[in-house]
């Protein structure tokens, strides 16, 4: 009889956020994302280094300390290379403490597209290259190998599921909505439509959203919700099924939900109170894959995500701004790649940050005050200005430098 | 010949064109032998300007007054002067009663012979100084409630304007389109009526300012590559036609590649002009720059091959003056006051977007048709001049006089 387990699996990821970019910096100027006014969300160092103090480093502290205390606690995490990168410049000793993490052996690296984006919809080329390019900075960082796949924002469907298969890896990720799920529980491992090899581990949103969205908030009936009450809660909800998976961003700890709301000791004492009962452990994603065989098959023909109350991209792709971005980002793929000038597909891939586009949501109601917190911008239409002027920059970049094309974009 | 002019503001202190106008109004008037006073609501000095006494009805400074919101009646105005506080100076009719009050005490020392006021801040400032001296009132309408507010706006506004041009004794509009507004929605005669165009003075942009091509570096490469710049410079606002001019764009690009539109200010339309465009996937084609002024402002003129005034309702529309002296080639509304003293230039009625697609790609696609535009359009632009504003002025105050006696 296998143990029921947490599969705890956390996302860490910072934008480079472009600056307030005019019709007078194309051109002129090519440095898209070196804001350095101190009182500004926009300069990506200052926000690095403060969500550094608020979260990367007190929750790895604790995550270290956790695994010292428990034999069998695990936790998953995708970490992008554009946090990677920016954690090397600024803040290496979060590099440092991730390492530590990983060598445990206890905390497995989940593969994904190096510069969050959404290129699985836009091109498969350049998604495969961004995922080689994550999977070449992990062994680089970590020296270990990706096993399991998810993709930006948890965006799933069964063409992804196929392609994954193709690609070797064993599992993959995403979100466990109702009205895919029906009657079935996402505390099972699932096989996705069409494949053979490969795995499909589904979010229990209810529990995961408890922690992520609405554990500081005051208005919530359950407020404050205690380690015990919570661990009642999973017990429930796993009975005599396999797993319940965790996912949520690693900011959680510290950034979305502040210390002071007591996040970091609810969640030392909720990992505790669940390991005194030996019927229950931790896996990784790989392990949980490897111990549970799939109890039938998930089919999402259509794009499935882990955000706002459609769970769908309309938060990055539902109004005209935003898929006018992409559409202009997307279509210099070939000219940008010719040029093999490193920085200018550096740039190019740093655009294709999901968050870019998300910045230009303008779903204001229900979900809306989620986006304007998470945006450091005065609103969606000054996010897209800045966006388009920075576009015209590239293709004057392309029509300068490398002569290979006209401005016309 | 003395004259009490009643303004609202004057260059450098201007939020808008109708300090512009006032100054070369007036200027050109002392150049015709007019003694002027003119009054202001603030305290401010006025570098250059000597041909007139400027007299400070309020201790405010021009900062404080931008507050009041002078182009925007839809602030809260709604007492009459008797029931607002002249010593409130943080209300807009507080300023206006103390304004009136300064003008009450300065004619029982002046002695006009003719009170010329600007539109319907000072118009009931000119009321009462008509009444304390019986000299004549010429009231200038730059711009009615209506324009504003396109459409109906403040009903106290228009009250005010309604009496104002009641009691007039002759009445100024700046273009034919003004005249009809003042005869058709207040019911004033035709005949006390005169149209007296704005104009330019060439000499006021010849302050050693040379394009260097440097300021938009992005589209004088795309002119090098072949494209047209069609550029607008306006303030955001519904009676400025601007999604008219983003939908008639949009067809143009789609008839000839080779089009790309600066647009120059902001306003609360603005977040909508963003959404249309990118809506009807021509966002790469429009710049948006913000507000700018200075130099960034005089290269968007300089830049551009076309400029577009597309107002639904412009009482005059200076900036197509300014464009022509920049030699942009002109499209106008016939819903644009200065359509009517330009003849080389296209014109079509704000709503007609198949036309000014038309327009612009025809300019657009023939050298030959453009160079000609621009040439004849900045010959003809210089031709209008304030001295005859002045002259005209100058005749309709002898025959208030002489009416009056």
């Amino acid at each position: 009889m296998q143990k029921r387990g947490i599969v705890l699996y956390l996302h860490a990821h910072q934008p480079y956020r472009v600056c307030k970019y005019s019709v007078f910096d194309t051109a002129y100027n090519h440095n898209y994302f070196d804001e350095s006014g101190i009182d500004t969300d926009l300069n990506n160092e200052k926000v690095f280094r403060k969500v550094a103090d608020k979260s990367y480093r007190p929750m790895t502290a604790l995550l270290e300390k956790l695994l010292a205390k428990h034999s069998d606690f695990k936790v998953s995490l995708s970490i992008t290379g554009v946090f990677l990168e920016q954690a090397e410049k600024w803040t290496p000793d979060v590099i440092s403490s991730f390492q530590r993490l990983v060598s445990t052996g206890r905390v497995e690296i989940v593969a994904e597209t190096y510069y969050h984006s959404l290129a699985f919809f836009y091109s498969l080329p350049e998604f495969e290259r961004q995922v080689d390019a994550h999977r070449k900075k992990i062994r680089e960082v970590f020296g270990v190998e990706t096993n399991v796949f998810r993709n930006t924002e948890l965006s799933y469907n069964d063409d992804l599921a196929k392609w994954a298969e193709n690609q070797g890896f064993k599992g993959i990720l995403a979100e466990g909505w109702d009205p895919i799920l029906e009657w079935r529980s996402p505390n099972y491992m699932y096989r996705p439509a069409g494949t053979k090899n490969i795995s499909l581990l589904l979010k229990n949103y209810h529990l995961s959203d408890d922690i992520a969205f609405r554990f500081g908030d005051k208005n919530w009936s359950q407020w404050p919700l205690s380690a015990n009450t919570y661990n009642n809660w999973v017990n429930d909800s796993i009975a005599d099924k396999s797993i319940v998976n965790l996912f949520m961003d690693f900011e959680t700890f510290g950034e979305h939900q502040w210390v002071d709301t007591g996040i970091f000791d609810f969640y030392e004492t909720f990992i505790g109170k669940w390991l005194e009962n030996p019927i229950n452990t931790f896996y990784t994603v790989s392990e949980a894959v490897d111990t549970f065989e799939p109890v039938g098959e998930i089919s999402m023909p259509y794009t499935v995500t882990w955000a706002d109350t459609e769970r769908d991209l309309t938060a990055w792709t539902g109004n005209s701004m935003q898929r006018e971005a992409l559409r202009y980002i997307y279509a210099m793929e070939d000219e940008i790649l010719n040029t093999n000038d490193i920085q200018l597909i550096s740039d190019w891939r740093k655009l294709q940050t999901s968050d870019h586009v998300y910045y230009m949501c303008t779903k204001w109601f229900s979900d809306g005050d989620v986006h304007a917190y998470f945006s450091p911008y005065e609103s969606p239409f000054d996010a897209f200005l800045y966006y388009i002027n920075v576009v015209r920059d590239l293709r004057w970049r392309l029509y300068d430098y490398h002569k290979n094309r006209g401005l016309n974009g | 010949m003395n004259i009490l002019m009643l303004g609202w503001e004057l260059p450098p202190h201007n939020s808008g064109g109708l300090g512009v106008a006032c100054y070369y109004m007036s200027k050109a008037l002392a150049l015709r032998g007019a003694t002027i006073d003119f009054v202001v609501p603030y305290t401010a000095e006025h570098p250059g300007i000597d041909w007139m006494n400027i007299h400070s009805a309020t201790g405010l400074t021009p900062l404080e007054r931008y507050g009041l919101g002078a182009y925007d009646s839809s602030k809260v105005i709604n007492k009459t002067l008797s029931q607002a506080d002249a010593k409130d100076l943080k209300d807009m009719r507080g300023v206006q009663k103390c304004y009136t009050k300064y003008v009450e005490k300065l004619v029982k020392t002046l002695n006009p012979d003719v009170i010329h006021a600007h539109d319907w801040l000072t118009m009931e400032a000119g009321m009462r100084a008509k009444a304390i001296t019986n000299a004549p009132l010429v009231i200038h309408v730059h711009a009615t409630e209506f324009d504003r507010a396109g459409g109906t706006g403040n009903p106290l506004v228009h009250e005010i304007e309604y009496q104002g041009l009641m009691m007039a004794d002759r009445i100024c509009a700046v273009s034919n389109i003004t005249k009809n507004i003042i005869i058709e929605k207040y019911g004033i005669p035709a005949d006390k009526i005169e149209v007296v165009y704005n104009a330019i003075d060439p000499e006021s942009l010849n302050d050693g300012y040379v394009y260097d091509g440097r300021t938009y570096k992005y589209l004088e490469a795309m002119k090098d590559e072949g494209y047209t710049i069609v550029s607008t410079i306006t303030r955001f606002t519904i009676q400025k036609g601007l999604t008219f001019l983003i939908r008639a764009a949009t067809k143009a690009c789609a008839k000839y590649d080779k089009l790309i539109f600066l647009f120059v200010g902001d306003g609360d339309q603005r977040d909508e002009l963003i959404e249309l465009a990118a809506d009807l996937g021509i966002s790469d084609r429009i710049l948006f720059t913000g507000f700018i002024r200075g130099k960034q402002w005089r290269d968007a003129y300089s830049v551009s091959d076309i400029f577009v005034m597309s107002s639904v309702s412009e009482p005059f529309g200076l900036t197509a003056l300014e464009a022509a002296h920049h030699g942009n080639a002109l499209i106008i509304t016939n819903q644009s006051g200065v359509s009517e003293v330009l003849q080389s230039i296209y014109k079509y009625d704000f709503w007609d977007e198949d036309k000014l697609a038309e327009q612009i790609v025809s300019i657009a696609t023939s050298d030959s048709l453009k160079y000609s535009l621009q040439q004849a359009v900045q010959r003809e632009y210089s031709r209008i001049s304030w001295d005859d504003a002045a002259a005209k002025c100058m005749r309709i105050y002898g025959s208030v006089r002489k009416e009056i006696k």
